[in-house]
């Protein structure tokens, strides 16, 4: 009964399927926080003028993730962009990142008090100064756990790239699937992986967020 | 470098299709929904009992839907059961899939929104004479659906494009279904999904608006 025929180089499969999942997340939320910070600056110091760019990122996060690949991997053809279809992941998982990320930076910097940033000016500190010693500082701490939350997300999002053709985790575990014909098993691997590299990078966020809070 | 043509006129001609489609997919994300809050409320319960297996179960439940991907959750209902000998539809295994992934989230919203109820309530209300299951029907979950009215309508959100997951498991009946069977047969795959796009676009904001009319009918003092 307990006889698999699962072997040690499915399992290497599988967790090479598990890299690529950290290597696209780690991508993603490159470009995602890099766009996101800016456009979250954007959408804080300039309500009415960046209503637009609003608009725009609300449209990539009410349409689902699976469509925004598809559309994405089609223009690519339709432009005739030679790029690989793990950068059009990572470009569409970075675009998708950053409408979250911006509303994330939006609301952190919503969060540091007026009087705060009054305080700061007064004491002869330049916009950019009190931006970059006063307010991102608080900003981060502010919306660091969001920003955790999303890498999650985003990591969980990863799996929707099989649909494009990339070799994720749950694409490898599928095609281990379809040689061993056993999927609880395989599935149950890939699942208990996925859990791990979520509670990994959960418990690094709270480790560092902890750090933070003892300096404060 | 631009040498495509357009074809929106044939991409139109499925406009009707992908209306019913999305009907489907609405369906779907509300009876997800509606089961989902149903075992959220549960699981809230459950993860307040004194029993440790109870609890157990349901914090289990939350961890694992909240720390995998949904299509994988998707995908272990309809290829795993098939272990157990149960063969279960696309479309069942993406409402149980999606059901599944709601009530994790949900619970985790309103273990918060309960932490919000005040204790005195229930106390109040037990010492009206009420039992603990008409405290908790007429007195702590009213104002625990308020407070979690905005989370609810969010997640109700996510439902709908969790939704379009199904064509990976071959439901072909929602919209993302529906597209892909034009998509295949026709090959005007651009065309098609921004369709598709623009429709799910509609549907997330008409939930919005609806939510926010609602919470403003229901929710005045």
């Amino acid at each position: 009964m307990f006889t698999t025929s699962l072997t040690i180089s499915d399992l290497l499969f599988m967790l090479q399927g598990a890299w690529v999942t950290l290597q696209l997340t780690a991508a993603a939320m490159l470009l995602g926080t890099l766009s996101g910070v800016l456009c979250g600056l954007l959408r804080a110091g300039l309500p009415r003028a960046s209503l637009p760019l609003a608009w725009l990122l609300d449209l990539f996060r009410s349409v689902p993730l699976l469509i925004q690949f598809v559309l994405f991997n089609s223009l690519k053809s339709i432009a005739g962009l030679d790029i690989s279809a793990f950068a059009v992941g990572c470009l569409v998982l970075g675009i998708y990142a950053a409408a979250f990320c911006s509303e994330i930076v939006r609301s952190g910097i919503q969060a540091v008090p007026a009087n705060l940033r009054r305080a700061a000016r007064s004491l002869g500190m330049s916009y950019w100064q009190d931006l970059r010693h006063v307010v991102l500082p608080l900003a981060t701490r502010v919306s660091f756990p969001g920003w955790l939350n999303l890498v999650l997300s985003v990591m969980k999002d990863t799996a929707l790239v099989m649909w494009i053709g990339i070799f994720e985790l749950l694409r490898t575990s599928q095609s281990v699937v379809t040689r061993i014909q056993e999927p609880l098993l395989v599935l149950c691997i890939a699942g208990l992986i996925y859990y791990l590299m979520s509670l990994l990078v959960a418990q690094l966020g709270n480790r560092l967020e902890k750090r933070w809070q003892e300096n404060d | 470098m631009f040498d495509y043509s357009f074809h929106w006129r044939v991409a139109l001609k499925a406009l009707p299709d992908m209306l019913n489609g999305a009907w489907v997919t609405l369906e779907t994300a509300a009876l997800s929904m509606l089961l989902g809050t149903m075992i959220a409320l549960l699981l809230t319960l459950l993860r307040q009992q004194q029993n440790p297996l109870l609890r157990h179960f349901a914090e289990t439940w939350v961890s694992i839907a909240r720390n995998t991907p949904s299509l994988f959750q998707i995908y272990i209902l309809y290829f795993g059961l098939g272990a157990f000998g149960l063969h279960v539809s696309s479309w069942l295994a993406l409402l149980a899939g999606i059901t599944f992934n709601n009530a994790g989230y949900l619970a985790e919203n309103f273990r918060g929104g309960l932490k919000a109820v005040p204790d005195t309530q229930m106390r109040a209300a037990r010492s009206l004479g009420m039992n603990a299951l008409h405290a908790y029907r007429l007195v702590i979950i009213p104002q625990l659906l308020r407070i979690v009215f905005h989370p609810l309508s969010n997640q109700m959100v996510w439902a709908v494009l969790m939704t379009s997951l199904g064509v990976i498991v071959g439901l072909n009946d929602d919209l993302t279904g529906v597209t892909q069977d034009y998509n295949v047969k026709t090959f005007r795959t651009f065309e098609y999904f921004a369709i598709a796009a623009l429709l799910y676009y509609l549907i997330a904001k008409t939930i919005v608006l609806g939510a926010r009319l609602m919470a403003w009918r229901l929710f005045r003092y």
